[in-house]
């Protein structure tokens, strides 16, 4: 089954630059166990939420505005999209992304739409 | 007992055992009910003349061929395909055997037991699915025991089977990494239903012991299919020795006797051997665990003929024991009573006095240290404290027991 860690964390999270050097590194880590496991597909680290843009189409006219649309703790920080064989699997990977130990992993199975 | 008792009675025992077997086979939790649930209307019909010898197989049986003709009709997705030959198939080489040489079902409630428990899912889902898959207790009759509406219920249960599927919930012993904690939960699970029936927050007290009974039944399998966990035999033991004194807790009027103040001869002497016995079973595994260190706190307490010879410095220890396996206010406030009773009440109030802060809400503090204010003849002090015990309260019988308390000081 595909799975997607969506990896939340608050923004305001204060790290010294050797514990952000230290997740830096556990990130490598992970990035290079998670790919030789072969259950990897794909991952990205997204730009903090100041930089982002929401947009919505209301009566056929598009409405660009800043976002983030609601203050919340934790924000999307990046995901890793993998393959697993069960909840438990990809439970193991979310468990061992270095953001677990201070933020939220979000398991969400990927929605199959089978050809009947 | 009449025809339909006897066969309620026979769904009972069979269903969990049939529907986990089905599970397995069928890889589908709404499939396997359904064809469960039209093999069960069958044997209505059929076994007005005689249940089977072999009930489960029956059931099994019957559910398979009713799958199959559910897998017929709906779709031709692929997956189901599959499963569907694999039923055929099944089906076909059982087909000319006679009812006593059907194959044994596989008992794979094991694997139901965690799937239902896995951590994913809501407690109360958890709770809910584990009753109704396992204790084949009906949807209505859960809700009547959670006092919840039930087409509520009934959407709960449906959202657990739907993430079950949907998520990935594998149904499966968890592997030994994973097992402490996977079993840990499912502990826990038991042990929660079984004091939803006990402590009686709310309810009609017929649906309530049955919670209990239930709640005993399936940590009885657990212990059959997992041996080696000295902690199921540890619960299994716990829940025993307290239903032991189920009929003793409660006076006519309903309300709540205290330990101290029960009618001992009351107290069902059969449990209390079982439960002591299960208890020596697990502490020969030699591996300690709170539901043991508490099953052998309630065993000591049921050993004492009467209040006075119950030993309550062995009590205390265990008290200190359970306090490193599962630090919480309960535990502190339990170890209160022990050393007061093992000592004196001031010994007790100092425990107490250390928690002040973290307890002010806390009920059991509260009438701890009431009962140990009033001992220690602090009267005002000791109203002050029945007051705020009541005030917190959520339990009619106990209240009625406090507001007694409460007016022998000011008397």
């Amino acid at each position: 089954m595909k799975y997607m860690l969506l990896i939340y964390t608050n923004p305001n999270t204060r790290m010294s630059d050797a514990e952000l050097q230290a997740e830096m590194n556990a990130y490598w880590g992970y990035e290079e166990e998670v790919r030789k496991s072969g259950v990897h597909i794909a991952g990205e680290a997204l730009q903090p939420v100041s930089t982002a843009t929401c947009v919505r189409v209301r009566d056929g006219k598009t409405l660009t505005t800043d976002g983030p649309f609601a203050e919340t703790h934790e924000t999307l920080g990046g995901f890793y999209f993998i393959e697993a064989k069960d909840l438990d699997e990809a439970i193991q990977w979310a468990a061992k992304i270095p953001s677990s130990v201070h933020g939220t992993i979000e398991v969400r199975p990927i929605m199959s739409f089978e050809q009947s | 007992m009449t025809v339909h008792a006897q066969l309620e009675a026979v769904f009972r025992a069979e269903y969990g055992r049939v529907l986990a077997a089905l599970i397995s086979q069928l890889g589908d939790f709404a499939l396997a009910e359904d064809a469960l649930q039209d093999a069960l209307v069958e044997a209505l019909q059929q076994w007005v003349d005689g249940v089977p010898r072999n009930p489960g197989a029956w059931l099994t049986t019957v559910a398979r061929r009713r799958a199959i003709d559910r897998l017929r009709r709906a779709s031709t997705q692929k997956r189901q395909t599959v499963i569907l030959e694999a039923l055929e198939a099944t089906v076909a080489s059982n087909e000319d055997e006679e009812d006593d040489d059907m194959e044994p079902i596989p008992d794979d409630r094991l694997k139901l037991m965690f799937t239902c428990c896995h951590p994913s899912l809501a407690l109360e889902a958890q709770v809910a699915l584990t009753l109704h898959t396992l204790g084949g207790l009906s949807t209505p009759e859960i809700a009547r025991a959670f006092l919840v509406p039930v087409p509520t219920m009934a959407q709960r249960l449906a959202r657990a089977r739907g993430k079950i599927r949907a998520a990935g919930i594998p149904y499966r012993i968890p592997p030994a990494d994973l097992l402490p904690e996977r079993l840990d939960a499912l502990l826990a699970v038991l042990y929660l239903i079984f004091n939803e029936g006990y402590v009686a927050t709310s309810g009609d007290s017929l649906t309530r012991a049955e919670l209990c009974s239930e709640a005993i039944r399936l940590c009885r399998v657990l212990v059959d299919l997992l041996p080696e966990s000295a902690e199921a035999r540890g619960l299994l033991a716990l829940m025993l020795l307290h239903d032991s004194r189920r009929a003793a807790r409660l006076n006519a009027a309903g309300e709540l006797v205290l330990l101290d103040e029960q009618d001992r001869s009351r107290w069902d002497r059969a449990k209390i051997a079982e439960g002591t016995d299960i208890l020596d079973s697990a502490l020969a595994l030699y591996r300690p665990g709170p539901y043991q260190v508490q099953a052998a706190i309630s065993a000591l307490h049921a050993e004492a003929a009467t209040p006075a010879d119950t030993d309550w410095p062995q009590i205390a220890a265990l008290y200190d024991t359970l306090a490193y396996f599962q630090p919480s206010l309960v535990v502190e406030v339990n170890r209160a009573v022990a050393l007061a009773m093992a000592q004196n009440p001031t010994a007790g109030l100092l425990v107490l006095l250390k928690l002040d802060d973290e307890a002010t809400n806390f009920y059991p503090y509260h009438v701890a240290r009431a009962d140990l204010l009033r001992r220690t003849n602090q009267r005002e002090a000791a109203a002050e404290a029945y007051e705020r015990a009541i005030a917190l309260c959520q339990n009619a019988p106990e209240r009625a027991y406090l507001q007694r308390r409460r007016a022998e000081i000011e008397s």
